[in-house]
Formats: C-alpha cells, sequence, structure tokens
C-alpha cells in the first residue's frame, strides 16, 4: 500500500480507530486540537461517539463511565488538562479498567505555553495523580509509530486493566510524516463479562468501584496492583538500541529527543567516537533490562531530554551509581540543538567527567 | 393473607449504613421499587457518588458505579453514550450535584444527556462531619456556620431543580419529599415518571428530594421531618419544575 | 384482617412509623436489639387494617405489611 502523508495528531485519531476505539471524550487544548478535530468526523463515519466535554475533569470520567460499560475509549489532552484528569485516572486504575489517554506535552508548569516540551514525563510515569499506582506509557518518535503504537496501547489497556498513556510532544502532533496505514482489519475486542452495562440474564451484578473502605481489604487491593505492575515491569519494557553495541558514551532520550539524540549518534561516530543511543519505547515500566545490557562497556550515559531533568532519576535508577548519568536539555518550547548536544558528548568524551 | 409491603426485588436485602432515622433508605427505596415496577432491572445502571449515599453501588441489585465527588452525571454521560438502552441514573447529594459537581450537572442537563438525577438534598455535608452545604439554609447552624449561615461571608443557598429546569437539554425537573408518607408516594410517582421517561427516550430528567439528617441537624428523627415541612419547603418549594410540552 | 412484622435486628429506632400510624398502634419496645435499640413493634394487632403506612415511612425496610385478599404493590 502506497504511503500517506499525516500529520501526528490526525495519525493517533486513525490509529485509534483502526484499534476500535469507537468513543472519544475530550476538552480543546492546544497542541492536539487536531486529534478532535478529526476525530469529530472520523468517529460518527464509524458508528462511534464523539463527544466534546465541559472539562478534562468530565472528559476522563465520561471515560471512566465508557470504559466501565465495556467500551473502547479514549481521551486527549495537554498538560494542564491532564493534570485536572488525574482524579479521574487514579479511579480508573484504581478500578481497574483499560483506556487510552493522549498527553501532547507542552511547556510548564502553569499555563507555561502551547510550545512542545517533555515537561510531563515525571506526571506521566509517576502515577500523576492520588494513591500508589501505575499507566502503562508510550513514547512514540515517529508519526508512522503512533499509528502503530495505538493498537498496541488498546491492547495493553486491556490486558492488564490499567489505563495506558500516550505520552508525546507538540512536534510529534502537529509535524506531517509518510505513513503506512495497512489494510483495515477487524478489531477483536476480549470478552467484557466484568462490564457495568446491565445485567441482562447475568445472574450478578457487576460493580465498577475503587473504594475499599476496610483497611484489610484497601491493602489486599494494593497488593494485587503492585503484583500486577510488577509482571508489567517483567513483560513489557521496550526500547529501541541504535548502535549501542560497543558504545563508551550512552546517550538516553524519548520521543523528539531521541530523533535529535540520534544525529548526534551519527555524527559522533562519523568522527570515530563509540557512542550509541537507548530510546524508551514504553518510558514505564522504564526499560532497565536495556541498561543491564551496555553497563558492562558503557562508561558513561547522557540523557537528553526537552525539559530540565525528568527521565535522567530513572536512568540513574536504572544506573544504580555504576557510572555517570549527565544530562542534557531545554524546556519551554526550546529544542535541544545536534550541535550543541554534540559539543556535550565530546566534552564529557575527553574526561571531563569520567 | 398476601403481602401488601415487602422489599422492593432490586434492593438488596441487607442492613444499610445509614444513621436512625435518615431518610436515604426511603429514597433507595422507591427508586428500586420504580426500577422492579418498570421490569429494567435487567438494563439498570446507577452511578453512587461521594458523601453518605457512596456504599449505595452495594445496595442496588444491579449493575452499578462509584464515582468520584461531583462527577457522577460525566460517569453517566460515558455510560449512556455506550449503552443507549441502558437505563441510567446517578444518585447524588447536595455537597456532590451543587457544589463540586455543579459543572458537570449542568452540563449533562445541558446536553440532555438521557439520564435520570435522583438528588438528594438534606441542606448539609454528612458523611464528613456537618459542614455547611451549597443548600444549607440562611441561619443554619452546621459545623462550619455554627452562628448559623449569613449571607455577607456565606452566600445563599442554591435552588437546583429551579435552575436547572431553565436549561433546554433539561426534559423533567421535580422537586418532592420524603418526610411523610403522603409526600413519600409524590416522590415515588415522580421518580418513576423520571424513569419512564428516560425509557420513552426523553432527555435529561432530575428528581430532587427534600431529605433529612438528624444526626447533623441535631435533633431526633421525628423533629428532623418536622424540619423538613417547616424549614427547608418553604426555600425549597415541591413540585414539577419542567415537564414536557405533550404531557 | 393484616399481619405486621417487624424484622426487629434491622430496627434503628429512629421512631418515625410510631409517628404516621393512622390508628397510633406503634410503639417502641422495652428491650434492645443487637444493635442496641429499643425496636419497633405494634401494640394491637387486631386493630391494624394493613395500610402499610409504618412500612412506607420506614428508612430500613424493617416491616412487612401482609391483607387478607389484598394483591402485593
Amino acid at each position: 500500500m502506497a504511503k500517506i502523508l499525516m500529520k501526528g495528531n490526525e495519525a493517533i485519531g486513525e490509529g485509534a480507530v483502526r484499534a476500535g476505539c469507537r468513543y472519544f471524550f475530550g476538552y480543546p487544548i492546544t497542541p492536539q486540537s487536531e486529534l478532535p478535530h478529526y476525530l469529530a468526523k472520523r468517529l460518527p463515519e464509524a458508528d462511534g461517539v464523539y463527544l466534546q466535554s465541559e472539562s478534562e475533569t468530565s472528559a476522563i470520567n465520561m471515560v471512566y463511565g465508557a470504559a466501565g460499560a465495556g467500551a473502547r475509549v479514549m481521551t486527549s489532552s495537554s498538560g494542564p488538562g491532564i493534570s485536572l484528569m488525574q482524579e479521574g485516572i487514579s479511579y480508573i486504575a484504581g478500578a481497574e479498567l483499560p483506556c487510552v489517554i493522549v498527553n501532547m506535552m507542552r511547556g510548564g508548569p502553569g499555563l507555561g505555553n502551547i510550545a512542545p516540551a517533555q515537561s510531563d514525563y515525571l506526571q506521566a510515569v509517576k502515577g500523576g495523580g492520588h494513591g500508589d499506582y501505575r499507566v502503562i506509557c508510550f513514547a512514540p518518535a515517529s508519526v508512522q509509530e503512533i499509528i502503530d503504537f495505538m493498537k498496541d496501547a488498546f491492547e495493553l489497556a486491556d490486558k492488564y486493566f490499567n489505563p495506558v498513556m500516550l505520552l508525546a510532544d507538540g512536534i510529534l502532533g502537529q509535524m506531517m510524516e509518510p505513513v503506512e496505514l495497512g489494510e483495515e482489519e477487524t478489531v477483536q475486542i476480549p470478552d467484557r463479562a466484568w462490564a457495568a452495562n446491565g445485567m441482562r440474564g447475568r445472574e450478578k451484578k457487576n460493580i465498577i468501584n475503587s473504594l475499599y473502605i476496610v483497611p484489610e481489604d484497601m491493602e489486599v487491593h494494593n497488593h494485587k496492583l503492585t503484583k500486577k505492575y510488577a509482571e508489567i515491569t517483567e513483560n513489557e519494557q521496550r526500547w529501541e538500541e541504535y548502535r549501542v553495541e560497543d558504545a563508551e558514551m550512552v546517550l538516553v532520550a524519548f520521543g523528539t529527543s531521541a530523533r535529535i539524540a540520534k544525529a548526534v549518534v551519527d555524527r559522533a561516530r562519523d568522527e570515530g567516537l563509540r557512542v550509541g543511543l537507548i530510546r524508551p519505547i514504553l518510558v514505564w515500566p522504564f526499560p532497565v533490562k536495556a541498561f543491564e545490557k551496555v553497563i558492562p562497556h558503557a562508561e558513561q550515559f547522557l540523557t537528553v531530554e526537552m525539559n530540565m531533568g525528568q527521565m535522567v532519576e530513572d536512568v540513574r535508577l536504572a544506573v544504580a551509581g555504576r557510572r555517570p548519568v549527565h544530562f542534557t536539555g531545554r524546556p519551554g518550547g526550546m529544542l535541544p540543538v545536534a550541535s550543541d548536544v554534540f559539543q556535550e558528548v565530546k566534552k564529557l568524551m575527553s574526561g571531563g567527567a569520567k | 393473607m398476601e403481602k401488601v409491603f415487602t422489599r422492593p426485588n432490586s434492593l438488596k436485602d441487607i442492613p444499610m449504613h445509614y444513621c436512625p432515622g435518615c431518610t436515604h433508605g426511603i429514597i433507595h427505596r422507591l427508586v428500586a421499587e420504580a426500577i422492579d415496577e418498570l421490569d429494567v432491572v435487567d438494563r439498570a445502571i446507577g452511578v453512587a457518588p461521594v458523601g453518605c449515599s457512596v456504599f449505595t453501588y452495594q445496595y442496588f441489585d444491579f449493575d452499578m458505579y462509584q464515582g468520584s465527588h461531583g462527577r457522577a452525571p460525566a460517569v453517566a454521560t460515558g455510560i449512556k453514550r455506550v449503552v443507549p438502552d441502558g437505563v441510567v441514573f446517578t444518585y447524588q447529594g447536595d455537597g456532590d450535584l451543587a457544589a463540586i459537581g455543579t459543572a458537570e450537572i449542568v452540563h449533562a442537563a445541558a446536553r440532555g444527556e438521557k439520564i435520570t438525577v435522583i438528588f438528594v438534598n438534606n441542606a448539609i455535608y454528612a458523611m464528613t462531619g456537618g459542614q455547611m452545604a451549597p443548600t444549607t439554609l440562611m441561619g443554619q447552624k452546621t459545623t462550619t456556620t455554627p452562628f448559623g449561615r449569613e449571607a455577607n461571608s456565606n452566600g445563599f443557598p442554591i435552588r437546583m431543580s429551579e435552575m436547572l429546569s431553565t436549561l433546554d437539554g433539561a426534559s423533567y425537573v421535580s422537586r418532592v419529599s420524603v418526610h411523610d408518607p403522603k409526600n413519600i408516594n409524590k416522590a415515588k410517582k415522580s421518580i418513576k415518571k423520571a424513569f419512564e421517561m428516560q425509557i420513552a427516550g426523553a432527555g435529561f430528567t432530575m428528581v430532587e428530594v427534600l431529605s433529612s439528617c438528624p444526626t447533623n441537624w441535631g435533633m431526633s428523627p421525628k423533629e428532623a421531618v418536622k424540619w423538613v415541612e417547616s424549614d427547608m419547603i418553604p426555600y425549597y418549594p415541591l413540585g414539577e419544575f419542567k415537564v414536557p410540552s405533550e404531557v | 384482617m393484616a399481619r405486621v412484622t417487624f424484622r426487629e435486628e434491622r430496627c434503628k429506632g429512629c421512631e418515625l412509623c410510631t409517628a404516621v400510624c393512622p390508628k397510633d398502634l406503634l410503639a417502641m419496645s422495652k428491650h434492645i436489639n443487637a444493635m442496641g435499640f429499643h425496636p419497633a413493634t405494634i401494640t394491637d394487632m387486631e386493630q391494624c387494617n394493613g395500610c402499610a403506612t409504618c412500612a412506607r415511612m420506614c428508612p430500613d425496610l424493617v416491616i412487612e405489611v401482609e391483607k387478607e385478599g389484598k394483591k402485593v404493590g
């Protein structure tokens, strides 16, 4: 099939519909607007529902209702709106419902700005809302990956009864790239015997709930969730390795930053420097296994982010003090420049911080 | 001998946690009776709020959700859009619906969302210890208005039914009370009517039910139901505020 | 001929039923139930016509009412 040009935000919409998602609830915010615009047209064509809510708080609670009723459902926002959704995401995690949440990140804190950034990494991977929970989190780096990952996102949500986030930035949302859509497949959605959609002859009622008023019961539920998160951490680490086989310096970057870091790796290799890249594809669970593979030859790590240093904390946890971990990044919609990052690499490799 | 009064099937035969004389139990029963009589238990889906009625999901014997504080109308919206033939309702208190959940209730009504809202107004936050509610009456003493609610610092109570009835999306809005048997019968009729309208495809329907809170009002249950009549009804008049034109 | 039965163990002693009986037939027992409340009871079953007003007022579904030749409802 021929490739077509698509914007990242539109690709999310098309990818979701092809993954069997028929329900979208959301509130307008930049820079993810093309996604609701796309789905407002596309979902009715597919006999689905597009609903513009009164707030992000409402949107995520509509998702809670729809997911509990058994639907493949998603919402989308950017930093400030994702903050408003945290209450609902916590409920969805507690009630163990599948859904997909898109965060097209922008500059922060506060109203920040609408320029692309990676400012919400910590919020995305450390739970984000109240209580002890985790959200599975994809970090695509191209429009093609967005299309491909939407299917994976819905499938993982179903597999683990857990919210899944697609964490991207305004650049990925706005840019156009050629993508291969492939044939539209019929999607098999797993049985929803647990859904609260009316008993209809079912013997016992279904309850969608995150309340465990008895401490003993809450503890059991927390243990159950923790076991699930451990299973996800064991089974679902995904990353891309780029020229790391003999790398003395390993860059670590996700999303748009990884595209910049890749260019830095190539330039370094051209100059004979042994530099590679680990690109987490899922940022939660964090791909700690990738680090074990490179630790024998890697002398140091440099994370490259579009923020003031967030993922670097997870890299340090993965490296566990065995090697120095450095950071370079730019926040607020300013992009790390490949030549600047390359200068940093050269400086570090010339003995600066061994 | 035949039974003339017994528990409705869709209300589970378990003790309810409410305080002695709290009229939540009556309202639960009326909802369950309506669901039974309309024979829709198989497609009934309820959303419990945060507040005293948070455990409502345990009491009704059909599919239930527990929703976050104030968001039940949004949760119900999500459910109804996925299950259009469901008989979907929320059960919400005054703090839930008229304070933290104001945006959700207004917009569910404005959209004409085909859900039924059972709005229990007892003029106080009960679960958290008797604080002032958006519906607390002028002069009413609560734990956060120890000298009585006064306009200068606390503003005025909200009449939600009157407000919501102005919206085009609202199909049926009424206020009833359960302070005596005659009004309980009227409340039952109104709740059943709201569900009937939802089943018939009408838009947003809401029944506000004036309810008592003996514990946090500092009254005996008998005094409390009298206070509903003497103090609440004058501020919150009973009646149908929005009825469909064809009815 | 009517019969009113009380599920004593569910009664919270709120007395709302005693206030609404048109014949003033209900009263609170002297003894207490497992929850520590004085449960409601009927003082004269013979006088009861099975109107079920008490049952409709009870918040805890303590009261069941039966009547000769009447349908449920």
